[in-house]
């Protein structure tokens, strides 16, 4: 269940030009959150930046009673936030999304982030760490210095793999071409995955094509974020008709047979 | 002790304050905010004879104190409403309004007539005013003679309350309000959203893929309190006043304006337990002022 909460901020900082990363003492979220979810923002109280902000989170703490959210400023809103401080309070709720990442045992994983869409896939790996016997995250980044979070998914994986789209890190290229040389390889029984909209439709395609489930977690101009405002549609198979399903409600994590990517 | 009870012409609720229809899906989602039950009533998701799968996303623009829609009806419709929802939501000491839009007149009236055997329903919200969907909704709203007609034939079919919700974008909303008299409407419930329109500048296109939507939010109240306060002054029938309410003096205006009532609509999406807060925020500002119901201020705005 999600929950309004008024919780403090116990650090902010920034680890990329534009990428902060704050950590929140929210005893509930940690306790409640599921990998995939999300928690949704109130950046600024008033009408600047009227509407909340969905974030996915990061990290799950159940020790610390934390979790760790990382967001790139893009907007109003996101600036608001970037500019709160440790000791500041945070209005939000969480946790939302009732899609979320499946943590069904299976031998081998493959992780596949774009972008600012690698954050939610940090405490999936996480927590397949334990269940799965191989993890393979395939990253990419549009260049060097935007590469974050690193050794943090170097400790949660089996092996790591970086593309960058100009070379400047890691492999030149993307990460799904990464991911189609890695299922010729051998056989996967599970893909997950979160970035821009083309990277996803191309996985899922992959998926297809290799016969390999996957999970690929959407997103979409959001306004409550908890399924009443209807507005985040994204289209999904319904029997032989399609209908539009709702990425804060029912997703943000959908197996990939369910979504029709439009051209 | 305050009487936050009122009775608008048939309509009892405990008190003033409705959630406004497609803010507030059929409730559910608020149950972890909210005691249903502290809500005056709850107008459901505008429903549709059939299930509607609504408009392609981006549905939704955040502008200046405010956002654009254009969700464009996605409801599961009426039949579903009532299997699928009713047998829940009634267990709440609140009433259930049923908003409603039609293509035709026919599809109106055959909603009003499954609506009418369903007990549980305390009012029909007409929607004559929704600006996503091209086919009916607002080409109905935006006509006097249209308005008039519709209600007249959902009034014989139809016998608890008529609630006939209007647009903002019209040259008169008193004409369309008179219409809704003239028809046989209980209540006129007022404003819908104000068509709109966002630009991304670096893509050069709009930010809806429908192009335009509803504007609605804190920056369309000071036209929503003053389409209230004319047609307060023009129809003898109650009004309910909605427009970016997100406190109890925000609802005090409207009530101060001629409104019996206030739909609560777009503060949803951002607080959750909006509607609990302008619901207290009404019963402090009546007890400061002294004042014993609800009835004691609507209307009492003095115009210079």
């Amino acid at each position: 269940m999600p929950a309004l909460l008024k919780e403090e901020i116990i650090n902010v900082e920034q680890i990329a030009p534009g990428i902060f990363k704050m950590v929140i003492f929210s005893p509930y979220t940690a306790e409640n959150a599921k990998p995939g979810q999300f928690v949704n923002i109130k950046c600024k109280e008033g009408l600047d930046a009227y509407l909340r902000r969905p974030i996915s989170i990061c990290e799950i703490n159940r020790d610390e009673k934390t979790i760790t959210i990382v967001f790139q400023v893009k907007g109003k809103g996101t600036k608001f936030l970037s500019e709160k401080k440790t000791g500041d309070i945070i209005d939000m709720i969480a946790p939302l999304g009732w899609g979320t990442f499946s943590l069904e045992p299976v031998e081998n994983a493959v992780i596949v982030g774009g972008g600012i869409g690698i954050f939610p896939l940090y405490e999936l790996s996480r927590s397949l760490k334990s269940k799965c016997s191989d993890i393979t995250v395939i990253l990419g980044f549009r260049n060097k210095e935007l590469t974050v979070m690193e050794k943090e998914f170097e400790s949660a994986a089996s092996r790591l793999l970086i593309a960058t789209d100009d070379g400047s890190y890691g492999v030149r290229g993307f990460t799904t071409d990464i991911l189609e040389d890695i299922l010729k390889e051998g056989k996967k029984d599970m893909i997950y995955a979160c970035g821009p909209l083309p990277m996803l439709k191309k996985v899922a395609r992959i998926a297809e094509k290799y016969g390999v489930n996957c999970e690929i977690s959407l997103e979409e101009r959001m306004g409550c974020g908890i399924g009443a405002c209807l507005v985040c549609a994204c289209k999904t198979k319904y029997g032989d008709d399609w209908e539009h399903s709702h990425v804060c409600y029912n997703g943000p994590v959908f197996n990939s047979r369910e979504v029709i990517f439009d051209d | 002790m305050i009487d936050m009870s009122v009775n608008i012409a048939g309509l009892k609720m405990k008190n003033p304050v409705i959630a406004a229809s497609g803010t507030f899906g059929f409730g559910g989602q608020f149950l972890p905010f909210m005691d249903l039950n502290k809500l005056g009533g709850i107008s459901v998701k505008g429903l549709t004879l059939a299930p509607r799968k609504g408009n392609k996303s981006p549905r939704i623009a955040e502008t200046p104190g405010g956002i654009l829609n254009s969700v464009g009806l996605q409801n599961p419709g009426v039949e579903s409403f009532i299997k699928d929802e009713i047998p829940w939501l009634k267990g709440y000491d609140t009433a259930i309004i049923a908003n409603v839009a039609g293509n035709t007149v026919e599809d109106y009236c055959k909603m009003a007539e499954i609506i009418n055997s369903v007990d549980e329903v305390s009012a029909i919200e007409v929607n004559v005013s929704c600006p996503n969907v091209k086919e009916g909704g607002v080409s109905f709203g935006v006509s006097a003679c249209l308005i008039e007609e519709v209600t007249s034939k959902m009034r014989r079919l139809y016998k608890k309350t008529l609630i006939v919700k209007l647009t903002p974008n019209v040259t008169s909303i008193v004409e369309t309000a008179k219409a809704a008299e003239a028809g046989g409407a209980d209540c006129v419930s007022l404003i819908n959203t104000l068509l709109g329109m966002a630009v991304d500048i670096h893509t050069k296109r709009p930010i809806l893929a429908n192009n335009t939507g509803g504007l609605s939010g804190p920056c369309v109240k000071p036209v929503a309190v003053r389409m209230v306060s004319e047609v307060y002054r023009n129809v003898k029938i109650p009004v309910i006043g909605m427009g970016g309410i997100s406190s109890g003096e925000d609802a005090v205006e409207f009530l101060l304006a001629g409104a019996s009532a206030v739909m609560v609509g777009t503060a949803n999406l951002v607080e959750p337990d909006a509607c609990v807060k302008v619901e207290e925020g009404i019963e402090r500002y009546l007890e400061k002022y002294g004042y014993k119901s609800i009835g004691d201020i609507v209307g009492k705005l003095e115009l210079y």
